[in-house]
């Protein structure tokens, strides 16, 4: 068997080329400001986008199935609400005991997006928009409009301070749980199997209902978890936290290489995906684009790599069909 | 059978959903009462009743701010005590068309007047040339809008007030020279604006601040991770950075953690709420912020509710010159500044180490 080329093998996975995107944006945004490349820099890339890395494992698998779910930062915003609220009043201070609740918060919000999908058969961005507005709206009716504070969640925010080990941890075991379940548990191919082809996947007996329920009920997990890591990484809870930011938790996947029409996808290709949403949001204020700039400059990135990424992928599809033919 | 039904379910849904939305509502204007409580003991006992019957609105930046909702509870509790009727409107967004629909279902409620605190200078000038038209009278506080499109605007502090406060303070910090940066909240806030005008024209004009370098003003938008970014961001690309000024309480928050979690050198100072603030306020090299200001939220709410009343009854106009009693908070005259109509509320009030455990559990 003959050798692949360079050019062959950087055609040849969409990963490879997300690696080449993101090489080329540490190198020009080194270039143009060293300090960025620090050890501190690169630390704090992951913890300020802990959130759209932890949930865009979730909606990698949401994606999977060919749904979505746009109301992550809603379910988000009440499980942080809420465990900023019983801090607030003295309910509960264990952090672990914070954490439980917040995840069972969004297992509870995640359920019901995946019951009214799957059982209802409820198109997702509609049935998920619902409880966009839902829950968003009940982190405001609880907290009554105002702010669980910094001193309300003192000692807590320490799990999520700068320099803590807490996010980076819970990211490690997140990607690896991931990584293993997706490619190598029968649960992880079902997903896909789903996606591919629902009506192939039901006629071998896959039950589709309770996979499509489990999928949003991940997702909701990771939201609230997310939640509760807002709250300590930020040191406040409030109602309104993380509005609009599911669009960044989608652009990872699609960056990533998630197909919106299900199937495709990978956990490596969403943590590059995820990595670069966090290095653009990182670097635009480092090298001194206006801010004015900023979002716009964000868009055009986003798009270029959607486009590159749908090259390489119909080049993929042309060199296996090559290779069929021969 | 199946599609009826679907849609009485769906009836029920629709019926269920508009009772909702009313009751929220319903809770929503009254759940600041119970704040207000405590401070309308004092305030209920000059009520003439001249309140009495009329509708007066209020409508804030946005919800899910603590500082709107201080202010909501002042400007309940002042019209309340008077027999007025208060609607408050929280906009979801804090944008310059959230606050138009808003004040559009206003003006076919029919209310007597609308105190609005603007997220944008001339966005809002037509629907409230509209309101204005229709007999409704039209006030500001907090961030004003196009002077013409309103009788008179509330203001928290004088804006030269504000910048003289804030560089003075940048001044004491640095030491009276060095590098130092603004980071705000969005790049249109009107109030923002006026004020970081206010610091670099007394740069430019006093000699004192000839050593005081302004490296960027930064924006992160009120939102906690933009804000932290954008700090993060300050501290790489200036090393030489003494003091940053955050005249917004979500940036100074986030700020202030940023600083304070990194064991930085720089000072931090600005305008922020005192239970945002308490962990970060303190002398030593363990805090981040020595020291910062705000104005009393509750107070200027009350400014606005009195305002709103007099400018209703007719005791005021809204011209230079007109003075009415805003209670216990006591006589105000309207100004004119800068060719624009104002009731000033007072000084910036400073909070340092040794008040703030008393007053963050006010707001």
């Amino acid at each position: 068997m003959k050798k692949k080329s360079i050019g062959q093998f950087l055609s040849g996975s969409r990963e490879a080329s997300l690696v080449i995107v993101l090489i080329v944006l540490l190198i020009v945004v080194g270039v143009i400001n060293p300090s960025f490349l620090s050890f501190t820099n690169i630390r704090q890339i992951f913890l300020n986008n802990t959130l759209t890395f932890l949930m865009a494992l979730g909606m990698l698998c949401v994606m999977l199935t060919a749904g979505i779910d746009i109301s992550i930062t809603s379910t988000l915003a009440f499980a942080g609400m809420s465990i900023g609220l019983l801090q607030k009043y003295n309910v509960v201070h264990n952090t672990f005991l914070l954490f439980v609740i917040g995840a069972a918060i969004g297992i509870f919000c995640g359920f019901l997006n995946g019951i009214i999908i799957a059982k209802g058969h409820v198109a997702p961005i509609i049935c998920t928009m619902g409880f966009m507005y839902i829950w968003r709206g009940m982190a405001y009716v609880i907290s009554n409009n105002n702010w669980a504070s910094g001193m309300d969640v003192a000692g807590f925010s320490d799990f999520g301070k700068d320099g803590a080990p807490g996010p980076y941890i819970i990211l490690v075991i997140a990607y690896v749980v991931f990584f293993v379940m997706m490619k190598w548990t029968r649960f992880g191919r079902k997903i896909y199997a789903v996606g591919s082809n629902t009506e192939a996947a039901r006629v071998s007996g896959i039950n589709v209902d309770r996979t499509l329920a489990s999928v949003y009920t991940i997702m909701g997990f990771l939201a609230g978890v997310a939640g509760v890591l807002s709250v300590s990484i930020y040191a406040s809870a409030q109602p309104n936290m993380q509005y609009g930011k599911e669009m960044d938790v989608i652009a990872a996947c699609v960056i990533g290489g998630v197909a919106m029409s299900g199937g495709r996808g990978s956990v490596a290709g969403t943590f590059l995906g995820a990595l670069i949403i966090g290095i653009i949001s990182k670097a635009l204020p480092m090298v001194n684009i206006p801010n004015f700039w900023q979002n716009l400059i964000k868009g055009v990135i986003i798009l270029a790599v959607v486009i590159l990424n749908v090259v390489t992928q119909r080049t993929m599809e042309k060199q296996n069909l090559l290779r069929r033919e021969m | 059978m199946k599609k009826k039904l679907l849609s009485v379910i769906l009836a029920t849904a629709v019926a269920a959903s508009l009772l909702a939305g009313c009751g929220s509502s319903a809770a929503d204007t009254a759940a600041p009462a119970a704040d207000a409580a405590a401070p309308a003991a004092d305030a209920a006992a000059p009520a003439d009743s001249s309140g009495g019957g009329k509708t007066y609105a209020l409508v804030t930046k946005s919800a899910g701010n603590p500082f709107m909702e201080r202010m909501a509870s002042g400007f309940q509790e002042v019209v309340e005590a008077q027999g007025g009727t208060v609607v408050i409107q929280n906009p979801e967004a804090a944008t310059p068309d959230a606050q138009i629909s808003v004040i559009q279902s206003l003006i076919s409620q029919g209310v007597d007047s609308i105190a609005v605190d603007g997220n944008d200078a001339n966005a809002l000038t037509a629907v409230l040339t509209e309101a204005s038209g229709k007999g409704i009278k039209i006030l500001t506080l907090d961030s004003d809008v196009a002077p013409d499109t309103r009788t008179v605007y509330c203001n928290q502090a004088g804006v030269s007030q504000i910048g003289e406060t804030l560089m003075e303070a940048v001044y004491d910090l640095t030491g009276g020279e060095g590098d130092w940066a603004i980071l705000s909240a969005t790049s249109q806030a009107t109030n923002q604006n006026a004020w970081i005008d206010a610091m670099k024209k007394l740069m430019e004009s006093d000699s004192k601040y000839a050593k005081l370098n302004l490296v960027e003003v930064a924006y992160g938008d009120d939102e906690p991770q933009k804000s932290t970014d954008q700090t993060q961001a300050l501290l790489q690309n200036y090393p030489d950075l003494k003091v940053i000024c955050a005249p917004t309480t979500v940036g100074i928050a986030a700020a202030a953690k940023v600083l304070q979690d990194q064991k930085s050198s720089v000072k931090l100072t600005g305008l922020g709420l005192p239970s945002e603030m308490a962990e970060y306020i303190g002398e030593d090299d363990a805090h981040s912020c020595p020291y910062m200001y705000l104005w009393n939220p509750i107070d200027l709410g009350r400014l606005a509710g009195y305002t709103s009343i007099a400018l209703v009854d007719g005791s005021i106009t809204g011209a230079a010159g007109d003075s009415f009693k805003a209670g216990d908070l006591g006589d105000y005259t309207i100004e004119e500044i800068d060719g624009s109509t104002q009731i000033i509320l007072g000084p910036p009030f400073k909070f340092d180490p040794s008040n703030i455990d008393e007053w963050k559990t006010v707001y």
